[in-house]
């Protein structure tokens, strides 16, 4: 709810399991809520959602377990290194320090393992937010604006790791404004205006399709 | 045992946080030795008087800056939103709360030490029975520690929380400024018998705070 007025209403949604689903629409449509709530961050008030096989209205932390969230912030500790944050992340989930050593090495922040999240630059804050998720080795993979703040050579790396994700068995769901660059990684594209899902017809070819 | 594993990742995670930050150090510290001076300044003319109400500005020392602590352990969870990959990790809400509340119960400890020293020095207090000093202290720090942890979560996700956690913190922990004070004013009266029964209060009150945060803290993260 924002306010008086319902974020998402008729928000009818569903994926299968290796999709790579691209959420667009304008800045206020719900793309954010709807993400925060399949990460049962948020509490649903009404209607029905599942993930991962889970009821989210009875449990939203089962349904953590399994899912990883790069959101617009890093959830990270600012006084932590990033080795830290990251292996601190890893173990509180339940995966080891070598999970979180090979997210590590796939998005390139080796140099900066030793270095205080403070005094990170963005794109490599966001970087390490992608390597958090990845070291939860997820099921569900959700996406808000990833492209925001990155390099070339740090989309390079976002893309990889979306590309590879069906191969793993992991779903992804990725609300993005860069439309140019999700479009090359969607599977599929829906669309949220004020709160409703619209399917969006395929125009170009993404990582599930033939090129 | 996973209980206790999580637990611990939580507190060594606030601890070093802490210890990299200094924030303990270089700002809670202080504000306590200050308080503890400024007691003496505002008494000083009655040296008598000082050190009859020794232990009370001991705990109103350690009540004001436990405040800070408080806040500053729930400071770091709302920057980049830090509280929510808590909640994403799966954690089981009463394991951050022992974490937490350990983590706080440390720096507490340690702050009395200090705070305990400066009031020795400052006040002209002669010290006794020190095994009852150490499990008064013992015993009201982990029932403020878990106090101000369960409070510290309720307040977390406000704007007004810097306001609010005094507020809610204070009245909560009265058992632990009166059980504290007569257990140190016995102890200091070498008069140990009639500490035990206010160890003992501080004590139930301290098994009280942590039961009441394992069952509520889980809760509280997820709604506040």
């Amino acid at each position: 709810m924002l306010g008086r007025f319902p974020a998402l209403a008729g928000a009818d949604l569903d994926v299968d399991t290796g999709e790579i689903v691209l959420l667009s629409g304008p800045n206020g449509a719900g793309k954010t809520t709807l993400l925060r709530l399949c990460a049962g961050l948020l509490p649903l008030r009404a209607g029905h959602a599942e993930v991962l096989g889970v009821d989210l209205a009875r449990d939203r932390k089962s349904a953590r377990a399994s899912l990883a969230l790069v959101g617009h912030e890093t959830f990270c500790y600012d006084d932590l290194t990033v080795a830290e944050n990251l292996r601190f992340a890893a173990r509180v989930s339940g995966h080891t320090d070598a999970d979180a050593d090979a997210a590590l090495e796939r998005v390139s922040l080796r140099r900066v393992a030793d270095v205080t999240h403070s005094r990170l630059s963005h794109g490599q804050r966001r970087r390490l937010a992608l390597a958090i998720a990845l070291a939860r080795r997820p099921r569900l993979l959700l996406l808000d604006e990833p492209h925001g703040g990155l390099d070339e050579h740090g989309r390079a790396i976002l893309e990889d790791v979306v590309r590879a994700a069906p191969l793993q068995g992991c779903t992804v769901l990725l609300a993005s404004h860069e439309l140019d660059l999700a479009r090359r990684l969607a599977t599929r594209e829906v669309q949220l205006v004020a709160g409703r899902v619209h399917a969006v017809p395929r125009v170009t070819s993404g990582a599930g399709a033939p090129a | 045992m996973t209980l206790v594993r999580d637990a611990l990742l939580v507190a060594g995670k606030d601890l070093r946080i802490e210890s990299r930050s200094r924030v303990a150090l270089q700002q809670i510290l202080p504000f306590g030795a200050i308080v503890v001076v400024l007691f003496a300044f505002a008494l000083d003319a009655d040296r008598a008087l000082l050190s009859r109400a020794a232990p009370g500005l001991f705990w109103a020392a350690v009540l004001l800056a436990a405040l800070l602590a408080v806040g500053r352990s729930f400071a770091v969870e709302e920057a980049n939103r830090a509280r929510d990959g808590l909640r994403l990790s799966g954690l089981d809400g009463g394991s951050v709360f022992l974490g937490k509340t350990a983590a706080i119960a440390v720096e507490l400890f340690l702050l009395e030490v200090v705070l305990g020293i400066l009031v020795v020095v400052l006040y002209d207090v002669a010290l006794h029975d020190a095994m009852v000093l150490f499990c008064a202290a013992l015993a009201a720090t982990i029932g403020l520690a878990a106090t101000g942890t369960v409070y510290g979560v309720l307040a977390g996700g406000l704007r007004a929380r810097e306001t609010l956690i005094p507020l809610l913190v204070l009245p909560a922990v009265t058992p632990v400024m009166l059980g504290g004070t007569r257990a140190f004013q016995a102890a200091l009266d070498d008069a140990p018998g009639d500490a035990w029964p206010w160890v003992q209060l501080l004590t139930a009150f301290a098994v009280l705070a942590v039961a009441a945060g394992v069952l509520v803290f889980g809760p509280l993260l997820e709604e506040a």
